[in-house]
């Protein structure tokens, strides 16, 4: 390992990427694809969404059916996010501090809707509460509304989501260890008062996190939802469905605009992350040291 | 967190009473393209019925079908596709013979496969027998996914049928060389309509011919005209009234009124203006100008029937599978 500050151009045998050229070329490959493949759709969305002027973007976006759809879509997001919040910090706590058999497959099924496609969630969701389904028929004759109604967007939502906070929460709970816990319990601390008191204070910006993260998931999101919605406008319509209902309509800028309020959103989730990141969510990924300059590796160092 | 479950309990409870008030309120699920046309038809039948609610369901309508019998309480369906409202009819949602208890087999409006060219028409492109010339590249869906291209697909067959006597092999032949023409086969209609507006492939693209007025319409009418073939297959639009839930929620009486508004001469004129044709005399003749004349084949007569088709056509190996198996 090169000492801090040490000359690093001698003496040491060539890495693949020294060659000046090359680290151009590969520059130039990664900031032509971050263009076309995330700043120009970008653009696009913001030119599009003003094309017809800011009044017209106003309108669209004042429209009746485009407010419901953004207040269904935060309701949505009010319900979800704080439910899978709780079961993932509840999730991360049981598998980080406690043993027990079983917990890796625990691990694995919390990790399980990152792997299964949206839409297969929202049809096994069908199978599950739909009228030809398991449960459908029971809930019909207790006149209790699941799917094509908000509890239905909710589940589908929240399946999707459900790993993104525990996700966030594990590795460093894990690298944490449970010293400070042990300590705590053996002090005589309840269990309630040990974890408000000791883990969430060292968790609480990976928490935040993952929370930012599962509130624009769960905002955006498309393919689950699609299935359970039944696309009742001005009732079921969540943002995403609509901007692709305005599509479908040749209502292209409305679309655009629609889809500009998502594009914010993702924006301001970008800036979050930065912010949180800055807080140290996330510190658990690099080498702990006393100052945080020293913790980029040397030869990296211009 | 409390306060959150409460938020959730107050959500699950507004949510509980939408299968309440029914006779008030109507549920139309309908086919993805049609937003703007029934919202213009809603607005003009709620000015008659006070105190009435019509809430839209917008999305193909196989997938329509298929939330219906899951539970999507929708009161009436105003479809583009006739099998899908069969669909429902297997599962007991709509009874039989729903096709007589509307005008003209349930269809308050009709439109078929017609030629949408760009402007001044530099392929001079006037028929389907212009589609298989070697100089034409044509766009249109995929007809194993998409409806609107299945009705493509047959309008192609119902011309070569005539044109050809019936010969099968020479029928083959042209069809296949009109798939040949295109260059791309996009999953859905608003797909395929991308690829020729805004990636500028192709020299036609076959849509309905509503479909097509509304890509003008969008995308400059000065850019593109519209060409009526000589012939095409009639594609309707039916309705029914979802008979399990409109008499569980006792809808029926407004289900029926505001089907039959649709065949009213103020229902026929909004068909109109969004491009369809419509079976009122007098609003016919009001918008002669804007529709071409055409003569259209009907499915039964060419074909022998939905069923017919599903077997022969786009079953698993059938005829749409060799034709489209062969490029």
């Amino acid at each position: 390992m090169a000492h801090p500050g040490a000359h690093h151009t001698k003496g040491r045998p060539p890495r693949v990427g020294d060659h000046p050229v090359f680290r151009r070329v590969l520059l130039a490959v990664v900031l032509f694809f971050v263009l076309l493949l995330i700043v120009a759709p970008l653009v696009v969305i913001a030119v599009e969404a003003f094309s017809r002027g800011v009044g017209y973007f106003a309108k669209t976006i004042g429209e009746p059916d485009t407010r419901h759809a953004i207040l269904l879509t935060v309701l949505t997001a009010l319900v979800a996010v704080p439910v899978n919040t709780a079961f993932g910090v509840a999730a991360a706590w049981a598998i980080t501090k406690f043993d027990f058999t079983g917990k890796r497959l625990l691990t694995v099924i919390i990790e399980l809707p990152f792997s299964v496609s949206p839409i297969v969630a929202g049809v096994a969701y069908l199978f599950v509460y739909g009228l030809q389904g398991l449960f459908g028929p029971a809930l019909q004759s207790a006149e209790i509304k699941i799917l094509f109604a908000l509890p239905g967007i909710v589940l589908a939502s929240m399946f999707v989501t459900a790993p993104f906070v525990a996700r966030e929460l594990i590795p460093l709970m894990q690298a944490q260890g449970r010293d400070l816990e042990e300590a705590a319990t053996s002090l005589g601390a309840s269990g309630w008062r040990t974890f408000f008191s000791v883990t969430l204070p060292n968790i609480k910006w990976a928490l935040l996190y993952g929370v930012v993260l599962c509130n624009s998931r769960v905002m955006g999101e498309f393919g689950a939802v699609s299935v359970v919605s039944g696309n009742i406008r001005g009732q079921t319509n969540t943002l995403p469905l609509h901007i692709e209902l305005l599509y479908h309509d040749y209502n292209a800028t409305g679309a655009f605009a629609a889809a500009s309020i998502l594009a914010l959103l993702a924006i301001v989730t970008l800036v979050a992350k930065v912010l949180l990141e800055r807080q140290g969510a996330g510190r658990a990924r690099r080498p702990a040291t006393l100052a945080g300059l020293d913790a980029v590796p040397p030869e990296t160092r211009p | 967190m409390k306060r959150f479950l409460l938020i959730g309990a107050a959500l699950v409870g507004l949510a509980l009473p939408l299968s309440a008030n029914a006779a008030d309120k109507l549920l139309n699920a309908s086919y993805d393209v049609a937003r703007e046309l029934f919202a213009a038809e809603n607005e003009a039948f709620l000015k008659d019925h006070p105190g009435v609610t019509i809430d839209q369901s917008h999305g193909g309508t196989s997938k329509q079908a298929r939330a219906i019998i899951e539970g999507l309480e929708a009161d009436v369906v105003t479809f583009n596709q006739v099998t899908d409202i069969d669909f429902l009819v297997k599962n007991g949602f709509v009874a039989e013979g729903w096709q007589e208890k509307f005008p003209n087999n349930a269809s308050p409006f009709y439109s078929f496969p017609s030629f949408l060219v760009r402007a001044g028409n530099p392929k001079n492109i006037k028929d389907w027998g212009d589609l298989a010339r070697d100089d034409v590249k044509i766009v249109f869906p995929n007809p194993k996914t998409s409806g609107n291209a299945r009705y493509t697909y047959l309008a192609a067959v119902a011309y070569a049928k005539e044109a050809f006597d019936n010969d099968e092999a020479k029928i083959t032949e042209f069809v296949t060389k009109i798939f040949d023409n295109v260059p791309v086969f996009d999953t859905g209609g608003r797909a395929a309509t991308t690829t020729f507006v805004e990636r500028e492939i192709g020299d036609v693209i076959i849509t309905f011919e509503a479909e097509t007025k509304s890509i003008a319409k969008q995308y400059g009418e000065d850019k593109f005209e519209g060409v009526t073939p000589s012939v095409s297959l009639l594609a309707e639009f039916p309705v029914a009234i979802v008979d399990k839930v409109a008499d569980a929620r006792g809808s029926r009486d407004l289900a029926k009124a505001y089907l039959d508004f649709l065949y009213s001469p103020e229902g026929q004129k909004i068909a109109a203006e969004f491009g369809h044709r419509v079976h009122d005399e007098t609003v016919a003749a009001e918008f002669k100008d804007r529709f071409p004349e055409i003569r259209l084949v009907d499915v039964d007569d060419v074909f022998g029937g939905w069923q017919k088709i599903s077997e022969e056509h786009f079953s698993e190996g059938g005829k749409l599978d060799k034709i489209y198996g062969s490029r």
